[in-house]
């Protein structure tokens, strides 16, 4: 059967979305709290920014990665109190590290359809109860049959495709080592961060080996963590705040769980997200409309390929744009001046604080110390996930 | 509700409370353990079971859609871009070429390994472009592998297979 496509009807939507308020705890290692305890640490920091209450909350999303890490099944069901959903529509969602933004994304759905005009998106992690270390839950990733005969460690997939990466480009480690040398210096004006420090790219290429060319200060901590968004209509908005930030813009996309059949080089997932994100927010040239960008980067290489993925940069060119200052703090065009995965810390789903939220921070020019040098008005966040398979896009502004 | 705040810095604290590993370990903090052990046997599905029998025999085996053209491996039921079943079985080169490689000192619990695996994606001869698994290779110094190096399977014995992908026990590099 051929079906009849409407033109003009995408992204019809009942009324616009603005967020309101952010919250976020500390990221550590390992925290005494229970990820219920965190969610509200998180949630009520939020509230008291948007100075709302709980009976205020229409609806509630909650975004948290692998049951496997906390061995509980049902994990939403069980923090539903913590992420103050009791007696109200709520439902959890999950693409793996592409929760982080997937969560505010399905937040904006909940508003933007007019099903509810308050409604509060809570993301948590609590991955230090899988002992000794997380990476024993996640070699349950891989496929069974395939894969795991092998011994794989998750890390593998991230060596394979940087290798891949680097060759196809001709990048040299110092140069994505950059990234990682940046973040950790940014998280330093950030209070919640876990490996805040000032490093060289020495000291990157003389970290431990964990799968070459992954080293050990490529990579961002595991981490306990929990981050809170508040998203509301517009009429809700102008009660509330002076300086709402809108979401322009979502997208979202996955590619084949078939990774080794994919060419590595390039995010294909990311780049159909972001073309997504872009038409709704009416962007064309998103090097020049983009102002302030937090692309994924659990590992320093991720947030060069995201920035090609995401268009603020050409293929191969992200290397060069970190390398010249073009993303730091002070520069043009400044990539996660939160600090970042590889500085703040990994809780997978509960980094919304540090991509979603502190691209809120950035627009409403809330960050204090991490804000940016440039006059600001657009952004995008974007997280990645899964087997290496989702992109996740969300793009705000602080003009209407 | 009244109009937000102002000219306030973002987050403006950072609740939580740190534990160091030692804390567990030397019982500082109040916790319960368990150690869940769950079973599971996955049945290895029409493709792949085909694909793990071809194994035994030494042989690796793809499937072709014809309205793609894609000679798809790992083999699959169905393609999965035209959303059709597959049209037909093909075997492909016990050859072929890495498109990326690491050379891993950790295992699948980020324990150090004595002596580094070096894992790559090979796209197999035969196959379409960039239908490639993963697989270790081996008689090979780590420093001397290449993106783009030609490499052939090494089997093991007929009577040791048992239709697992470690069917094969490397890959090595084709000589010249």
């Amino acid at each position: 059967m051929e079906v009849e496509r409407v033109s003009g009807l995408k992204f019809h939507k009942k009324q616009d979305v603005a967020i309101v308020g952010a919250g976020m705890t500390t990221f550590k290692r390992r925290l005494n709290e229970t990820g219920k305890e965190l969610s509200f640490l998180a949630i009520k920091q939020a509230l008291e920014e948007a100075d709302m209450d709980l009976s205020d909350i229409e609806m509630v999303v909650m975004g948290s990665a692998p049951d496997a890490f906390d061995g509980l099944h049902m994990k939403g069901e069980y923090l539903l109190d913590g992420s103050g959903g009791s007696d109200r529509p709520y439902m959890r969602v999950f693409v793996g590290g592409g929760t982080g933004v997937f969560a505010p994304i399905a937040g904006y759905w909940h508003v933007a359809s007019g099903l509810a005009d308050v409604c509060l998106v809570v993301c948590e992690e609590k991955m230090s109860s899988c002992m000794p270390h997380p990476q024993s839950a996640f070699k349950y990733i891989w496929d069974p049959i395939l894969d795991r005969p092998l011994a794989p460690n998750l890390i593998w997939i991230f060596a394979l495709e940087m290798n891949r990466y680097m060759h196809v480009h001709n990048i040299k480690h110092e140069d994505i080592a950059l990234v990682s040398v940046k973040n950790k210096a940014n998280a330093l004006d950030h209070p919640c961060a876990q490996l805040a420090e000032k490093i060289t790219v020495e000291d990157v290429l003389n970290s431990e080996p964990m799968a070459l060319p992954v080293r050990r200060l490529d990579v961002s901590p595991p981490s306990d963590g929990a981050a809170a968004l508040i998203m509301v209509a517009p009429h809700i908005a102008r009660q509330v705040t002076d300086n709402p930030v809108w979401v322009t813009g979502v997208g979202w996309a996955l590619d084949t769980t078939m990774w080794t059949n994919r060419d590595l080089y390039f995010p294909r997932y990311v780049a159909e997200a972001a073309k997504m994100a872009y038409r709704m927010a009416h962007i064309t040239d998103p090097r020049k409309e983009i102002d302030v960008a937090e692309p994924y980067d659990p590992f320093d290489y991720k947030e060069l390929h995201h920035m090609e993925g995401l268009g603020l940069a050409k293929k191969g060119e992200a290397p060069i744009l970190t390398r010249e200052g073009v993303t730091a703090r002070d520069g043009d065009l400044p990539c996660s001046p939160s600090g970042g995965l590889l500085g703040v810390g990994n809780p997978i789903a509960a980094t919304m604080g540090v991509k979603a939220g502190e691209l809120y921070w950035q627009l409403a020019y809330r960050a204090g110390k991490r804000q940016v040098a440039k006059e600001v008005t657009t952004g995008v966040c974007q997280a990645w996930g899964d087997l290496m398979q989702v992109g996740t896009v969300m793009v705000m502004s602080n003009k209407r | 509700m009244s109009v937000g705040k102002k000219d306030i810095s973002c987050p403006p604290e950072a609740p939580g409370t740190p534990l160091k590993d030692s804390d567990i370990a030397e019982k500082k903090v109040t916790y319960v353990e368990d150690h869940p052990d769950i079973r599971y046997a996955w049945t290895a599905g029409q493709a792949i079971s085909r694909f793990l029998n071809e194994l035994k025999k030494g042989k690796l085996i793809a499937t072709k859609c014809n309205k793609c053209r894609r000679i798809l491996f790992p083999p699959r039921m169905f393609c999965e871009l035209c959303y059709k079943p597959i049209d037909d079985w093909v075997y492909v080169k016990d050859t072929g070429t890495v498109q990326t490689f690491s050379i891993s000192y950790i295992d699948p619990d980020a324990k150090p390994l004595e002596k580094p695996v070096i894992v790559a994606v090979i796209a197999v001869d035969g196959a379409s472009k960039n239908m490639a698994f993963m697989h270790v290779l081996g008689e090979v110094e780590p420093e001397k592998v290449y993106i783009g190096m030609k490499v052939k399977a090494v089997w093991k014995p007929e009577e040791e297979r048992e239709g697992s992908v470690t069917d094969i026990k490397y890959w090595k590099p084709i000589e010249g």
